[in-house]
């Protein structure tokens, strides 16, 4: 109802519902923020967590994501969207708000906000937490709402289209090689954490290994036996899925275990042969279904864990901040909190990654402007809420057994006395009677140096979960859920991945040889997919036989990668904003990039200088090679070998870095020439906004034609 | 009130599955071709895929 045809006492008495209210959601949630910082010593409840992050969501998307949309991006529902505009009833099409959220968060959360957490739990629950309550309001959510908004007015183009129009030739051509290497990276560590699950795990490899011929099976079902019925085909699917897990159990125990116990090196290879498969069969046959596979038991087990959290309210086992914070000598990562903690939490808080989602599919379904804040900054803060809950998992974990799970294989050993000994060095108590216990509680053979965070966070789950449904007896069967749901989170992504990349590369050496441009030419297709998987296979390989751990070493790499890519949609958002004239919001996005360009030049720059050859790739390659020229073997390298391995792997990742950083500071300079013309010009600069048009759809909930989503 | 939970989540369902997407198909297609025929769940389901082949749909870590 529009607020004029409210009479006077009718709006005083909502104002003062409205202040009644928000004072309430601000007072519990500066308790909650009270608690967790007054807390010292004792152990609190995880319930104070989920409070502090949820009244700061409704606060800041009540203010300041409100006052972002209003002020600083102006959308204006008179005016027709492209979905409205371009309506072809495939690509472009008004969308309910609702079922749009629901896509857009299932597009934009996946693994990475379960993992990050976990690894950061080292430094203790609150720096993570502060992080990612904090820079989802004033980072993430802001720059996914404003790539949604700016593209969403450019007729959905990509963000490295928009680069490339709005920043210059060298910008986009930099953002595109960008986008592309860091695709790499990210699709090869979010493999190593399915590998790192998997390994040596009859129970894990057969469920994860059974979704693929049941996603077959939905495939041709949704497409050969009866067309088109999604939510049918995804219920049975779902129920096979649990069938699945609890199969697992039966094949571990039986005479089978021994064909589904693989070694992470064999399951690399499974990965990298399925990956390729994947991206060359039909998208419906394999992708497609295990698209809604993933999207159910993603929605589905979100739910159950905000839930178990609630009803089990466990207590928070972890310390609120641990030496390693200040220390920087954790055996997760290595380096202080500034900059790595802002690296190894990327997703939740900030996630570069979105900016291509945001500037991809989302923006061509938005029915009127001013969902942008709905669908952009709400589906964030849902993200955020995951990454929140995923650190809770692992905070109320016992740390010993966090640090049994998570340090490198090779300060660890392999029996449980040698990891008893390890993390009592680490200052942390777990017997090695406790270890096997945990491990049998389970039903895994072992849970030492499982790193790469899933099985720490399903071991969390499991004991949120059994604390709800199910008691100790359940336990297996909740961790081998939550294991697979995330491996099949990262294995939609894998195929996923694959296939953008496959795109892009064709996209590219399109530009050499003409038919490799082509989307339906065979031969480009097979050449693109088998280029792209053995890119990442190549950084999956070696992450799975690196002495040093390969999480331990490539982790890093990932988040600078993410965090750099928001580093240039931000830069997008910043340069835009400038050139139409809002200088003075630029602020909005500016102090966001200036935030990630200071974390992630500091974390790159000492990955590249560092003289600590923990932290620095360059000065790691060094002391291997002198040792290796004194013909020693420094552990955990056991062989010259595994020396060769450390050297190569440091010196690739080193170089890695070293080139991100580059392409990230051409595609900041080419934007701060273009920012410093336009605050000059005395006109503004042309932008490349789609022109006015006005909407014929009435309001949201009235559309001139049938929307897509509206209710009979 | 249980049958309009059950009905909503149906239609939540249906429209983020995208399984409703054919109804809308064929009362676009009668909208602007009246008098060709509409086709069938299964000719629009190949259509359908083979819009999906060409294109790229990026999923988030």
């Amino acid at each position: 109802m529009p607020e004029t045809v409210l009479d006077a006492p009718e709006k005083s008495r909502k104002s003062v519902k409205f202040i009644l209210l928000w004072t309430a959601v601000s007072l519990l949630g500066a308790v909650a923020w009270g608690v967790l910082a007054l807390a010292r010593g004792e152990r609190i409840s995880a319930v104070w967590l989920v409070i502090a992050a949820l009244g700061s969501y409704a606060i800041a998307y009540r203010f300041y994501a409100r006052f972002v949309a209003r002020r600083v991006l102006r959308p204006d529902d008179r005016r027709a969207t492209p979905a409205e505009r371009l309506e072809d009833g495939v690509d472009f099409q008004p969308t309910d708000r609702r079922v749009l959220l629901g896509h857009h968060f299932a597009a934009i959360a996946g693994a990475g906000p379960l993992v990050g957490p976990v690894l950061a739990a080292q430094m203790g629950y609150l720096p993570g937490t502060l992080w990612i309550v904090a820079g989802v309001i004033f980072a993430g959510a802001v720059q996914d709402m404003v790539v949604l908004f700016l593209s969403m007015r450019r007729d959905g183009k990509s963000l490295g289209q928009l680069a490339r129009e709005e920043i210059g030739r060298a910008g986009g051509a930099a953002a595109l090689v960008a986008v592309f290497a860091i695709m790499i990276i990210l699709l090869g560590v979010l493999a190593l954490v399915v590998v790192n699950a998997l390994a040596h795990s009859p129970w894990g490899t057969f469920s994860v290994g059974m979704t693929i011929p049941i996603a077959l099976f939905m495939g041709f079902w949704m497409h050969r036996t009866r067309p088109g019925r999604v939510v049918e085909a995804s219920l049975i699917g779902v129920a096979l899925l649990l069938l699945a897990i609890v199969g697992g159990r039966w094949i571990q125990e039986s005479s089978l275990a021994d064909a589904f116990t693989l070694s992470p090196t064999a399951l690399v290879f499974c990965l990298i042969g399925y990956g390729f498969v994947a991206s060359v069969l039909p998208v419906w046959m394999l992708l497609a279904p295990r698209d809604y596979l993933s999207t159910f038991m993603k929605i589905g087990t979100i739910a159950l864990l905000a839930i178990g959290v609630v009803v089990a309210a466990p207590e928070l086992r972890a310390d609120a901040v641990t030496e390693f914070a200040t220390s920087g000598t954790g055996p997760v990562f290595a380096g202080s909190l500034f900059p790595f903690l802002f690296i190894t939490i990327a997703c939740g808080a900030l996630s570069g990654f979105h900016a291509l989602v945001a500037s991809g599919t989302t923006p061509k379904l938005i029915q009127k402007e001013s969902q942008v804040r709905m669908i952009g900054y709400g589906a964030m803060l849902m993200e955020s809420f995951v990454a929140i809950m995923a650190l809770i998992a692992a905070a109320t974990l016992e740390p010993g057994l966090y640090y049994a799970m998570n340090a490198p294989a090779g300060l660890l050993g392999t029996t449980a006395q040698s990891a008893s000994q390890a993390v009592a060095g680490l200052g942390f108590t777990i017997t090695p009677d406790q270890l096997a216990q945990a491990a049998h509680a389970v039903q895994e053979q072992t849970l030492i140096a499982r790193s790469g965070g899933a099985p720490t966070l399903a071991v969390g789950m499991s004991e949120i979960f059994s604390d709800v449904v199910g008691g100790t007896a359940m336990k297996a069967f909740w961790y081998h859920f939550a294991i697979m749901f995330e491996a099949l989170f990262i294995l939609t992504t894998v195929d996923a991945g694959t296939r953008v990349g496959r795109f892009m590369l064709q996209d590219m050496l399109g530009n050499v040889f003409k038919p490799l441009g082509r989307v339906n030419w065979k031969p480009g297709i097979w050449l693109c997919s088998g280029l792209v998987v053995a890119a990442w296979g190549y950084f999956l390989h070696t992450g799975a036989t690196d002495p040093l751990g390969g999480i331990n070493q490539l982790f890093p790499l990932f988040g600078i990668a993410n965090q750099l890519l928001a580093a240039i949609a931000l830069t997008v958002c910043t340069t835009v904003l400038v050139k139409s004239g809002r200088l003075r919001w630029a602020w909005v996005t500016g102090i966001p990039l200036a935030w990630v360009t200071a974390i992630t030049f500091t974390a790159g720059w000492q990955k590249i200088f560092s003289a600590d050859p923990k932290i620095g790739f360059f000065a790691q390659r060094e002391h291997y090679a002198d040792a290796l020229d004194a013909g020693r073997v420094l552990t955990p390298a056991r062989t010259a070998d595994d020396m060769h391995t450390v050297i190569t792997n440091s010196t690739v990742d080193g170089v890695l870095i070293a080139l991100f950083l580059l392409l990230v500071a051409v595609v900041i300079g080419n934007a701060a020439v273009v920012c410093v013309r336009a605050a000059r010009s005395a006109v503004p600069l042309p932008t490349t906004e789609a022109p006015y048009v006005e909407s014929r759809i009435d309001a949201p909930g009235r559309p001139a034609e049938p929307l897509v989503g509206a209710r009979r | 009130m249980n049958t309009r939970w059950v009905r909503a989540a149906r239609w939540y369902l249906r429209e983020l599955t995208g399984e409703s997407a054919y109804d809308r198909y064929c009362e676009r297609h009668r909208r602007h071709h009246p008098l060709a025929p509409v086709p069938t769940r299964r000719e629009y389901q190949a259509l359908r895929t083979l819009h999906q082949e060409n294109r790229s749909h990026s999923r988030c870590c």
